[in-house]
């Protein structure tokens, strides 16, 4: 797989063909896959996905804790907002969806994470259900948002642990926009300025999780995470350009992770994870978690 | 085609290791528990997967995977289980159901079995022994912070493995019975100890060309010379029972286990 967006870039330009197609084809000799057959687990993660925002939006999952549960149907059917009836609101309902299923053990695609999975799914199928784009476009635009995934995984990290959420819903809105420019019908030097606009607004973000647990603010985290992502299509596809390349701002993504203090990455030692009523809801619902583990 | 003979990484100065890596790109090696290490090559598949059951691919899914390879190296479920859990694994391993992870891939659950989700339960209806302990297992910047040792019984076998969640469900194994290795689960493994003669990789490699197993990588560490020599050799297709057997019947051979594969 390539370990710089820019050479991607370059190989799509030069062929005159898109990231995903770059991408499947790196894929496809790294791996002594066919291409058919990625293509084909792919598909599958698509139907997965689907299968997590339907669920999320019938507004049944609680979560362990159950602190969280419930949000993604009230955007589908709550008063209208300013934005009611547009993609926007459709995007963030997903968001929520596939974010509170996994909260609540259910099943869902790790893209490029499970504290980050709400992003990609919101934003691909968000706009895709909105443009009617059909399911061969979406399989594309994952490969895209594989190739993002990867070339962050080498260059930074895709570990909250490790490089805070910048690293989980950050790169998550980098690999959404980029594959979500590309899938609308931008070129694959429009999709990395799309990379490098969403992932500079995400720069710096902690992962301070409520008592550790993937639900508070990671659900709502993957609602401005995908928000991030609509920002740098719209910006992207309007032609705007990032001055820093993608590649670059990735690696101050992971030079600031490394700089993170323990607190801020994961484990529940700072950020809101330290108000005093994030302590006393994590002290609360972790103990009615534990009941019998003990 | 490329086959290269190289170096392993630098582990500990007194340990000698030899890694072979045929039709493969090698992958770059950096200590294995060094935060931010790099790995084998990333696939698309590991970016955009695994389906899994939440909430946190590293604390859920990569523990549930280090949980199933760790049951390979005492040949299934084991009935006694030693869990002690290093850095966020032990801090916020609780809530992101690390605990029902590990136990479920110990039991033989895979990271999208829904079961996951009722693990403990089911594993005290078996009457498995299983124990949880929080320790430091290193220094914070050198263990990864994702970290767990498992000290495993099953019949007269009795084995110890320590492995990282390095981040969206991917893992690496770094000791087995006190030997440095590197095991990333995503190829079929099988592990062994055997004396330390002259000639055993190629009676070994011989054996599994014998029944048709492709290797793609293959490591060789021993404590001191002379001393037990162990082996994880990758290879590409699941091998048979037979291999095993086959590789076991060798007078030298202490003993050897297939790990399934675990990853995407």
């Amino acid at each position: 797989m390539y370990r710089a967006l820019a050479d991607a870039i370059r190989d799509a330009e030069a062929g005159g063909t898109t990231l995903a197609h770059v991408a499947l084809a790196a894929e496809s000799r790294d791996q002594g896959r066919p291409v058919a057959e990625i293509r084909e687990a792919l598909g599958r993660a698509l139907a997965v996905m689907r299968g997590a925002v339907r669920q999320g939006l019938t507004g049944d999952m609680r979560s362990a804790s159950g602190l969280v549960g419930g949000d993604a149907a009230k955007l589908l059917h709550g008063p209208a907002g300013p934005l009611a009836g547009t993609p926007f609101r459709d995007v963030l309902s997903r968001a929520l969806a596939v974010q509170e299923v996994n909260a609540a053990m259910g099943v869902i695609v790790a893209a490029p994470t499970a504290g980050g999975a709400g992003v990609l799914p919101a934003v691909l199928l968000g706009l895709a259900d909105a443009q009617g784009i059909g399911d061969d476009a979406i399989i594309d635009a994952l490969a895209t948002a594989g190739l993002i995934g990867a070339v962050v995984a080498e260059r930074a990290s895709l570990s909250g642990a490790e490089g805070g959420c910048q690293a989980e819903t950050g790169a998550a809105a980098g690999m959404a926009a980029g594959a979500a420019t590309e899938m609308l019908g931008g070129s694959p030097t429009q999709a990395g300025h799309a990379v490098a606009l969403a992932q500079q607004g995400t720069l710096g973000l902690v992962c301070d999780p409520l008592g550790g647990l993937v639900e508070l603010p990671c659900v709502f985290r993957n609602a401005t995470g995908a928000a991030i992502a609509l920002a740098a299509i719209e910006m992207a596809m309007a032609g705007i350009t990032f001055a820093i390349p993608a590649d670059e701002v990735i690696d101050t993504m992971g030079e600031i992770g490394r700089a993170m203090d323990v607190r801020y990455r994961e484990t529940a030692g700072g950020g809101l994870a330290a108000t005093p009523t994030g302590r006393r809801l994590a002290r609360e619902r972790l103990v009615q978690i534990k009941r019998s583990d003990a | 085609m490329s086959r290269r003979v190289r170096g392993g990484p630098p582990l500990a100065p007194f340990l000698t290791s030899v890694e072979i890596a045929i039709d493969r790109v090698a992958s770059s090696v950096a200590s294995p528990l060094t935060p931010g290490a790099q790995l084998h090559m990333v696939s698309l598949l590991d970016i955009i997967g695994p389906v899994m059951v939440g909430p946190s691919s590293s604390h859920t899914a990569g523990a549930c995977r280090l949980g199933l390879l760790a049951r390979g190296l005492v040949g299934g479920t084991p009935e006694r289980a030693l869990i002690e859990l290093h850095g966020s694994f032990a801090r916020t391993g609780e809530g992101h159901g690390t605990d029902k992870a590990i136990v479920g891939g110990l039991m033989g659950f895979r990271p999208d079995d829904e079961r996951l989700r009722d693990a403990l339960d089911i594993m005290d209806r078996e009457g498995l022994a299983y124990t949880f302990e929080k320790t430091k297992l290193g220094e914070e910047g050198e263990t990864h912070p994702n970290t767990v040792r498992m000290t495993l019984e099953r019949g007269p076998r009795k084995c110890t493995m320590v492995g990282s969640s390095l981040g969206a469900g991917r893992i690496l194994v770094s000791e087995i019975d006190g030997f440095p290795v590197e095991v990333h689960g995503t190829y079929h493994t099988i592990v062994l100890v055997a004396e330390d003669i002259k000639g055993s990789i190629a009676r070994i490699t011989g054996l599994l060309a014998e029944d048709g197993v492709n290797i793609a990588t293959l490591r060789l560490t021993r404590k001191e010379r002379g001393g037990d020599a162990f082996m994880v050799i990758e290879v590409d297709e699941q091998p048979e029972e037979k291999v095993r057997d086959d590789i076991r019947a060798l007078p030298w051979i202490k003993w050897t286990y297939r790990l399934d594969k675990v990853g995407a």
